[in-house]
């Protein structure tokens, strides 16, 4: 085994072990701090995989900016404890055995049926920022321009609705 | 793997780590004394020759303190804070250079711990971490000053690194990379008109750029007049109120920590990092540049603090959002059309 599958096991386990703290933590702020624990390991597994700028990306916006956000929302409201959510809807207990059943599905098909993708270059040159900012500026510019004007519509709209909120 | 590079790398750690901890402990002692200067006293200047041992009797004392943990703390995340808040303010030195590749013994060794092609972001991702320190200790202490100032820090970094971010794209632009290195070297060539006496420095092509810079670094490392965070005058010592002993003590190095990395990266992306006279003749002189230059905006920290009062909190978020940042947006715009233009 090599240093780097040593590497992705630890980053796998880590995680894994993260994403399942972020959902089974009482506390929101607990929560919060897993996902930003699972911000970090993801980041590193893009590292690994020689994708350095989507890694920084990731610590950038993800855990520098918007979690920032979660947690200052958290603190503002000085929540303690999370009110069960569960407990008040209970039809949910039930939709959630065919949503797991579907997942389960849908990872055993992923594992047993679908090729391995081959790699053209030796080096997959995907992730770093001179090819992100050509495919960006080429082959993706619609969507990519039509993103921008998505999250101007939301930054307008959040000044709208701050605004009516305080008159 | 090569074993030699194994070496280098191990000594280039410990030689980074061993100066940069001496050294923040050196820039307390500075900014204690130049504090004392400004006020017309002395400082200290008991404890060896010109108070030179004083870092040495702080630490000791730090660590004989007695440690007090609040009953009602989050014992956890108490624990947690302060390494939260100490390791990306360290981490951030290993992707940051100090000079030119020098050749020993016919290997040529980079004058940086690593070269990473993105280390400017890699710094940007790794400073902002460094707030979820001080929220947590915030967070943990339940103490509603530590509140405060948890709070206060996140508002205040969420503003202020907007305007981080937006000021140095002129640089990169200009550059036309995010390799630190690569930024250095683009400013080391002389303008045409000087006969190679001015050096292309980025802070004479883009002034508003390293302005904008400066003052919301200097928001970002919560030093004064943007220390809200530890508004000792109404929050008793805002965040880290809660904390004694090592607690405390590793809560001021990560400050100041963060503070060299702020100085470096305006170093670094305004001043030309490691370039001056001569350099390119005896590449061991880069070293010695970057920390003159590294220096002279420490000094202009402790100035800073002696000098200016604080803000308020509702002028600090007035000031980010209805000037810093369209003035960063407007900065953009120019420098931008100046790259597509004139250049």
């Amino acid at each position: 085994m090599g240093l780097e599958q040593i590497f992705f096991l630890i980053l796998a386990v880590l995680s894994v072990g993260a994403g399942l703290s972020v959902i089974l933590q009482k506390s929101p702020l607990y929560s919060a701090f897993s996902l930003i624990g699972l911000f970090a390991c993801l980041a590193a597994l893009y590292v690994s995989l020689q994708a350095q700028f989507l890694g920084a990306i990731q610590i950038i916006v993800y855990a520098g900016a918007i979690m920032v956000l979660f947690i200052f929302v958290i603190m503002l409201l000085n929540i303690r404890k999370e009110e069960s959510a569960l407990d008040k809807y209970k039809y949910l207990y039930i939709l959630a055995v065919p949503f797991a059943i579907t997942l389960a599905a849908e990872i055993i098909y992923a594992l047993r049926f679908v090729q391995e993708p081959t790699f053209k270059t030796e080096k997959p040159m995907i992730g770093d920022s001179q090819s992100i900012g050509y495919g960006l500026y080429t082959t993706y510019l619609m969507p990519f321009e039509l993103t921008s004007i998505l999250i101007l519509l939301a930054i307008v709209g959040s000044v709208v609705l701050a605004r009516r909120e305080k008159d | 793997m090569d074993i030699y590079l194994l070496i280098e790398w191990s000594v280039k750690i410990g030689v980074v780590f061993f100066i940069l901890m001496t050294a923040l402990a050196y820039i307390v002692l500075l900014e204690r004394r130049l504090l004392g200067f400004i006020q017309m006293r002395l400082g200290p200047n008991r404890v060896g020759p010109f108070g030179m041992l004083q870092p040495l009797a702080d630490g000791i004392k730090f660590f004989f303190k007695e440690e007090v943990i609040p009953l009602e703390a989050d014992r956890t995340l108490y624990m947690l804070a302060p390494v939260v808040a100490l390791v990306p303010a360290l981490a951030t030195v290993s992707v940051i250079p100090f000079g030119d590749a020098i050749e020993i013994m016919g290997r040529k060794i980079p004058l940086c711990i690593t070269q990473v092609d993105i280390s400017l972001l890699v710094v940007f991702a790794l400073t902002s971490m460094g707030v979820y320190g001080i929220v947590l200790a915030g967070w943990s202490s339940n103490n509603k000053y530590s509140l405060m100032g948890g709070l206060r820090s996140s508002a205040q970094m969420i503003s202020y690194e907007l305007t981080l971010s937006l000021s140095i794209i002129g640089v990169v632009l200009f550059s036309g990379s995010l390799d630190l290195v690569q930024i250095v070297k683009e400013q080391m060539n002389p303008w045409a008109w000087s006969a190679g006496w001015i050096p292309k420095w980025n802070i004479f092509t883009q002034p508003i750029g390293f302005l904008l810079f400066l003052i919301s670094a200097i928001a970002e490392t919560n030093r004064v007049p943007f220390d809200l965070p530890e508004a000792e005058t109404e929050l008793v010592a805002g965040f880290h109120t809660e904390y004694s002993s090592m607690k405390f003590a590793i809560f001021f190095i990560a400050e100041y920590a963060n503070m060299v990395t702020a100085s470096s990266m305006a170093t670094l992306l305004f001043l030309g990092g490691w370039h001056g006279p001569f350099v390119k003749e005896v590449p061991l002189l880069g070293p010695i540049y970057f920390t003159l230059k590294v220096l002279f905006f420490l000094v202009l920290y402790i100035w800073l603090r002696g000098t200016l009062p604080r803000f308020r909190y509702d002028q600090l978020m007035k000031f980010g959002w209805k000037f810093m940042i369209p003035v960063a947006l407007a900065n953009v715009v120019l420098v931008a059309g100046i790259a597509l233009f004139l250049y």
